[in-house]
């Protein structure tokens, strides 16, 4: 009986998830993160909220681009009026370019930390409170115990973490639920205006736990994202060349 | 409650602590010598020297005369006021209320101490017994008045407690210098025949005035308590403050965990039944060296929750070193403010924001371990400048006073301060076809601009900046700016500001 031998594989794949921790949401509360398509890769096919994620930024130029991609994703998470903490040494971040991405500049508090070695006290301790709704941090390298370490403080808080990462040489495995590499794209003007268009990233999530990883391409336009089709992409200028 | 105050007369002060941080000087005369009105004159004299003849405020080459192998040592002013500061210091552990009398005299204000320890006799004697165990040659004396205990120490030749409302009776057979009185009065009065209070006090108090003025009456109704004399304290009280005395001196980390929880306890069952709340709080350790070791913390916001204001104090307890034992701890709150009552959330929300009061607690923790001057919250400003679009919050409840600007794209990243790159642009105020940034070149493929930003010129001076938002051929964006007009010349003018997400 092939379908039954499917609804056996499928029902212990959920059971195997509930074991790892990923619920699946409660009737009612399943909400989009915005994401769209992308969302499909998690577990659940909900973008897992209350966890660790890592994001690779080798390069200033990624960092803002990721940046940009986190603030998108704020937008959602801080819709009920939450707060969020934003650690780093060397902070570049200008707050005014939050309200591109609907995020309220006022309501993120900076932590300048001197030392490398504070920042992942100072994030464990946000981790753990209850009252945040994001916290984002910089960091050069991270153990596999340090990463434990946030892991377990998120799973009692719920609270999403985002790390920074710009040192690429020393990646060793981490908890994180999953690891994105955020690139830029070049735009495409709005019918033909000149000038720069729209964001546009390329998404790729190179580990998820649970899920499939892929890539996809992004576009922040008018407060959400927008998933770029590849073929409707070559379709718009033949389109063009018939009109 | 009646008022009773006790004056210590330390008579050999200067001398004694030479002795004892020299101990070959405790068997030897010895005199203080400084400079006044361009003479060398005797500032202090140990007891031997005392014994032979050698006086305070005698010449020193007279001394030197009178005395055989009299040493001498040069004195150090500003010391006696130092050295009672600290006597006092160790003091309050006999009273909360204590005040340096110079030169040689310490106040306490001991209202409400005495039977702590049994009775005022008892009390007095631990006072002067432990003192005089430390080397200090010291009288005491108790009253209700700072004048007659100040009198009484200094000249009285019998019992040194005198009993409440009894003051008259002591001073009665004191020489009037045990009133405080100047030099000049005390002269007079010699001149007179008055040799001890009882001839002067029976007379009439107008003719007294005239006779010797205000002062001297000020004096003598401070010494009889029919006048208040302030006294200026070490530490003035705090209003909200604990005290926990040790039994046995504490010098382990659980011992002090245990004192700063039981002070916080009760200072926060105070603080809640007056609806008030700490925002400063400063813990202190008398040790048994006589240090005072202490520690502080800062709240964001008034709170009396003992849970969230120990784990404060957690942080900073391997800071305090107990040494040989902590013997008393104080633990006062300086600034204390309202408590807003928050209401119970019938569910809870994912976060309330800024208002949360775990999100203050967390500030709290992280202020006290890596300084409160790291924690930043922005707020926009009315300026184009982008340095200056935006100013730092001094507080978690300020709202912003104007809107966000949204006309305008803001980089994501903005470098601390525009770096130079070299650039290729060959037709005025339009952007660069590429630049050089960092070794790499970037072809501009797209671009926005120029935004034009002028200097706020009643600020500072300099060129204005015209700002291009820049695409380059991987879709990566900058922002780069021409610094004033332009100019064939474009070597310097151009930089690089901030990275668009």
């Amino acid at each position: 009986m092939p379908e039954s031998k499917k609804d056996i594989i499928s029902q212990l794949q959920k059971d195997i998830l509930l074991w790892q921790g990923f619920t699946p949401p409660m009737a009612g509360q399943a909400r989009g993160i915005g994401l769209g398509v992308l969302e499909q890769a998690f577990p659940n096919h909900v973008f897992p909220t209350g966890n660790v994620h890592e994001m690779l930024c080798p390069t200033p130029e990624h960092a803002a681009a990721t940046s940009g991609f986190i603030s998108g994703i704020l937008t959602s998470l801080m819709q009920n009026g939450g707060a969020c903490l934003w650690i780093s040494t060397s902070r570049k971040l200008f707050p005014p370019a939050l309200i591109a991405f609907d995020v309220e500049p006022d309501r993120l508090i900076f932590i300048d930390v001197q030392r490398e070695k504070d920042i992942l006290w100072v994030m464990e301790e946000a981790l753990k409170c209850k009252g945040l709704s994001a916290v984002i941090a910089e960091v050069r390298n991270i153990s596999f115990a340090q990463s434990r370490r946030l892991q377990l403080a998120v799973e009692s808080s719920k609270v999403t973490g985002f790390l920074l990462r710009n040192d690429l040489r020393r990646l060793s495995s981490t908890t994180c639920v999953a690891r994105w590499q955020i690139s830029h794209l070049p735009s495409e003007p709005e019918d033909e205006l000149p000038g720069v268009g729209f964001p546009r990233w390329q998404v790729d999530l190179l580990r998820v736990r649970n899920g499939n990883p892929g890539s996809w391409n992004l576009e922040w336009a008018e407060g959400h994202f927008i998933t770029i089709n590849e073929e409707a992409e070559t379709i718009l200028p033949e389109r063009l060349i018939a009109v | 409650m009646n008022k009773r105050f006790v004056s210590l007369w330390f008579r050999h002060l200067l001398t004694d602590r030479l002795a004892l941080r020299q101990p070959k000087l405790k068997d030897v005369p010895f005199i203080l010598v400084g400079a006044e009105r361009n003479r060398q004159v005797v500032m202090a004299a140990n007891h031997l020297a005392e014994a032979q003849g050698a006086v305070t405020g005698m010449a020193a080459a007279d001394a030197k005369a009178i005395v055989p192998g009299l040493q001498v040592i040069d004195h150090i002013p500003g010391q006696a006021d130092k050295l009672l500061k600290a006597l006092g210091e160790w003091c309050i552990r006999y009273s909360p209320l204590i005040a340096v009398d110079l030169p040689d005299g310490l106040l306490m204000d001991v209202s409400g101490c005495a039977h702590l320890w049994g009775s005022e006799h008892a009390y007095l004697k631990a006072i002067v017994t432990q003192l005089i165990s430390k080397g200090y040659d010291v009288r005491g004396a108790m009253a209700d008045t700072v004048g007659a205990a100040w009198g009484v120490a200094r000249f009285g030749r019998e019992k040194p407690i005198i009993a409440p409302d009894r003051q008259m009776d002591a001073l009665l057979n004191l020489p009037p210098a045990a009133l405080r009185l100047d030099q000049l009065t005390l002269e007079r009065l010699q001149k007179l025949g008055f040799y001890t209070i009882k001839g002067f006090i029976g007379l009439g108090r107008s003719a007294m005035r005239r006779r010797f003025g205000d002062c001297f009456l000020l004096r003598l109704n401070q010494a009889l308590g029919t006048e208040d004399e302030p006294m200026q304290v070490l530490h003035p009280v705090e209003s909200y403050s604990e005290r926990l005395p040790c039994m046995e001196p504490i010098c382990t980390a659980p011992g002090i965990e245990i004192a700063i929880k039981t002070l916080l306890e009760k200072l926060c069952r105070r603080l809640q039944g007056e609806g008030k709340g700490l925002r400063t709080a400063v813990l202190r350790g008398y040790r048994v060296d006589g240090l005072v070791i202490g520690t502080a913390i800062d709240t964001n916001r008034a709170t009396h929750h003992v849970g969230h204001l120990f784990k404060l104090f957690e942080l900073k307890i391997s800071t305090l070193e107990p040494a040989l034992g902590i013997e008393l701890f104080t633990l006062d709150a300086p600034k204390v403010e309202d408590v807003e009552p928050g209401q119970e959330l019938l569910w809870s929300a994912e976060g309330c924001g800024l208002a949360d009061t775990s999100l203050a607690e967390l500030l709290d923790k992280l202020a006290n371990k890596i300084g409160a001057g790291n924690i930043h919250r922005f707020l926009p400003q009315e300026h184009y400048w982008p340095e200056r679009s935006i100013k730092t919050s001094a507080s978690l409840k300020e709202k912003p006073a104007t809107p966000w600007r949204t006309g305008r794209a803001r980089p994501s990243l903005l470098l601390p301060r525009p770096e130079r790159i070299e650039v290729t642009a060959l037709i005025p105020d339009y952007p660069p076809m590429l630049f050089i940034y960092k070794n790499k070149v970037h072809h501009i493929k797209k671009a926005d601009g120029p935004e034009r930003i002028e200097r706020e010129w009643w600020l500072e001076q300099g060129e204005h900046r015209d700002y291009y938002q820049v695409e380059d051929e991987n879709g990566q964006r900058y922002w780069l700016f021409r610094s004033g007009h332009y100019t064939g010349d474009q070597s310097n003018q151009w930089f690089i500001h901030g990275f668009f997400a």
